[in-house]
């Protein structure tokens, strides 16, 4: 049998709040496979969040492993780290984050910037990533253009222009209207069947639970 | 999509806020490069001294004249190899707010010695010729509108009477350096006539400029000169054209090292600006520099965005100011009394030290919100509401 996908080995958390040491997850153990697309609930403070970027590789746990694909991204140095997330890691947040700056096609092409790819290869990536998502004709369009179920959209454009194994989504609908929010759900749900994506989502959202294949409950910092 | 476009639009992100920045530095550069060019021209005559002519003066003051018996002697001292002089004639044209330096000396050396004045060779030959004839310098030319043949009508004062000179050769300077702005005449002319009315004052002279072989034995040379006439009435100081020329700006050198001090006090604002600029920028960013790491983006390629930013600002403003110190100074220079600075220009270091101190201004502000942005954990900086 194959090892899974991603693995959680006695995972803890804690935060320095001067001589005080805050626990935020306390022995954590998960198995994901790939392809899964699993939602991660819980009340404010439970933690979720916290372990979603700790797979994500954006915080150092305090002590334990997490292995992706064989690769324990805890012993990663900083700028490993940067290299494994570029490759590996799609972010989607809740308020879209999108450099305000730059078009929607130009935001899309951001991260591709980190690959070997030639100019050329990078704007049909991000053209093709943008067609995904529905939005190719608003590729020129700022941010402060689109309404914020677009913008969720390119932040999912942006998400999936690499090509990346795990696609992390941080309350994705929770600044969105009710139709705004089916569509990116949809859009995650076909990136999960039609793609294979191992999708990992934090929500508050039954609704949007109801979209994964599994549903984790946290609370107080441990899984339930 | 390159990096650097991110880096041009993020410039141009606060265009009012960038605008006044930019504006900022390039009014503080074209202040440092104005101070400096004044500095510079304080200097003039000391940038432009020969290292291998000495001065010899009396040795009380500049102002008390020497024998011109003394020539031959100083002639003789070895490792001189020609020795030439002049006088302070001073005198007034037109009125006393028209300034340049009127000197007679001996046409027979004086423009061998001061091989900078270019005066065409057939000028030179007329000037030798007629007793009256002065050489003046392309901008007294220029500023007073005088041709070859003119007649310049002088009032003395230092050697009182009515002098009449005719305008027989026109020198170029040879280079930026030299001064364009002196006027001289035949040491006979004067001393024909002081001789008949200042008889007293005959066969005076005001400095002796000694050329030497070797500016190395310019000490040793001096010493000898002076030795040969310790003790008599009027000793003499000799010393290098440099130390001379220096020695007239020792009653402004508070003022000019005032000067120098408050330009460099200058570059120190400029860091101010641009590191105001620059944290205040990234402190907004934070988010978005939070949102850039975790896509991947390694420390260098921030690096490039922050300080790129920042040296582009200073940059620009930089360029901006020493565009406008071209104008600038030579609209200061219009409004000093003419020939009050006879070499007004901007030197090709000042320019250089503008552009060095913009991209040394710029990299240095960039290095608070540089440390800042690689400090702040990725986490702490996606929560940051900016």
């Amino acid at each position: 049998m194959a090892a899974p996908f991603i693995q959680v080995q006695d995972l803890y958390k804690s935060y320095q709040r001067e001589s005080l040491e805050i626990p935020v997850l306390r022995n954590i153990n998960l198995e994901i496979a790939e392809g899964a697309f699993v939602a991660f609930m819980g009340p404010s403070g439970s933690g979720k969040t916290t372990l979603l970027n700790l797979i994500a590789g954006i915080d150092k746990p305090t002590s334990g492993k997490i292995l992706i694909a064989g690769t324990d991204v805890t012993e990663l140095s900083e700028t490993e780290l940067a290299v494994w997330r570029s490759r590996n890691v799609g972010f989607i947040f809740q308020f879209y984050n999108l450099i305000p700056v730059l078009t929607a096609l130009e935001n899309v092409e951001l991260p591709l910037i980190l690959t070997p790819l030639a100019k050329k290869a990078r704007r049909d990536h991000a053209e093709m990533a943008l067609a995904v998502v529905g939005l190719a004709e608003r590729m020129h369009h700022y941010p402060r253009q689109l309404s914020g179920g677009q913008e969720q959209r390119v932040a999912i454009a942006r998400a999936i222009a690499t090509d990346p194994a795990i696609p992390v989504a941080d309350e994705p609908t929770g600044d969105l209207d009710k139709a705004s929010a089916e569509e990116v759900l949809e859009l995650m749900d076909r990136l999960n069947r039609e793609l294979n994506k191992t999708i990992l989502m934090v929500t508050h959202d039954p609704r949007a639970a109801e979209r994964a294949r599994a549903v984790r409950q946290l609370d107080k910092g441990e899984l339930a | 999509m390159e990096l650097i476009r991110l880096l041009f639009r993020n410039v141009l992100r606060h265009k009012l806020r960038g605008m006044l920045t930019i504006v900022g530095v390039g009014v503080a550069v074209m202040a440092f490069a104005l101070l400096q060019t004044v500095v510079s021209a304080w200097y003039a005559g000391v940038e432009a001294s020969a290292a291998n002519r000495l001065i010899t003066r009396h040795a009380v003051s500049f102002v008390f004249p020497l024998p011109l018996a003394y020539r031959d002697r100083i002639a003789q001292v070895p490792g001189v190899n020609k020795v030439t002089f002049a006088s302070w004639f001073s005198g007034v044209y037109i009125d006393k707010n028209q300034f340049f330096a009127r000197l007679a000396v001996d046409s027979d050396t004086f423009f061998d010695v001061y091989s900078e004045f270019l005066v065409p060779p057939e000028q030179f030959e007329v000037f030798k010729r007629e007793r009256n004839a002065t050489i003046i310098g392309s901008d007294i030319a220029e500023r007073y509108n005088l041709k070859l043949g003119d007649i310049m009508p002088l009032e003395g004062d230092v050697f009182p009477g009515q002098w009449e000179f005719v305008v027989r050769g026109i020198y170029q300077p040879r280079d930026q350096t030299t001064d364009p702005t002196t006027m001289m005449f035949h040491y006979k002319y004067l001393e024909e006539r002081v001789r008949q009315e200042m008889p007293q004052r005959s066969g005076e002279i005001g400095w002796y400029i000694v050329r030497i072989d070797d500016p190395e034995n310019s000490a040793a040379i001096s010493q000898e000169i002076d030795s040969l006439f310790a003790n008599s009435r009027a000793e003499t100081k000799t010393e290098t054209e440099r130390a001379f020329q220096q020695s007239f700006l020792s009653a402004a050198s508070a003022i000019i090292t005032a000067m120098n001090i408050m330009s460099f006090v200058i570059i120190g604002i400029i860091l101010l600006v641009v590191g105001n600029t620059m944290i205040m920028s990234a402190r907004e960013r934070t988010h978005e520099f939070a949102v850039l790491k975790a896509l991947g983006f390694r420390g260098s390629q921030l690096f490039f965005l922050i300080a790129g930013e920042s040296i582009l600002l200073a940059l620009f403003g930089s360029a901006l100011g020493l565009a406008v110190t071209f104008p600038a100074v030579a609209g200061f220079e219009t409004a000093l009394p003419k020939g009050w600075f006879p070499v007004f220009y901007i030197r090709p270091e000042t320019v250089a030290i503008g552009c060095a101190a913009g991209l040394a201004v710029g990299a240095l502000a960039a290095l608070i919100p540089l440390r800042r942005v690689l400090t702040t954990r990725i986490v702490d900086g996606l929560r940051h509401v900016g």
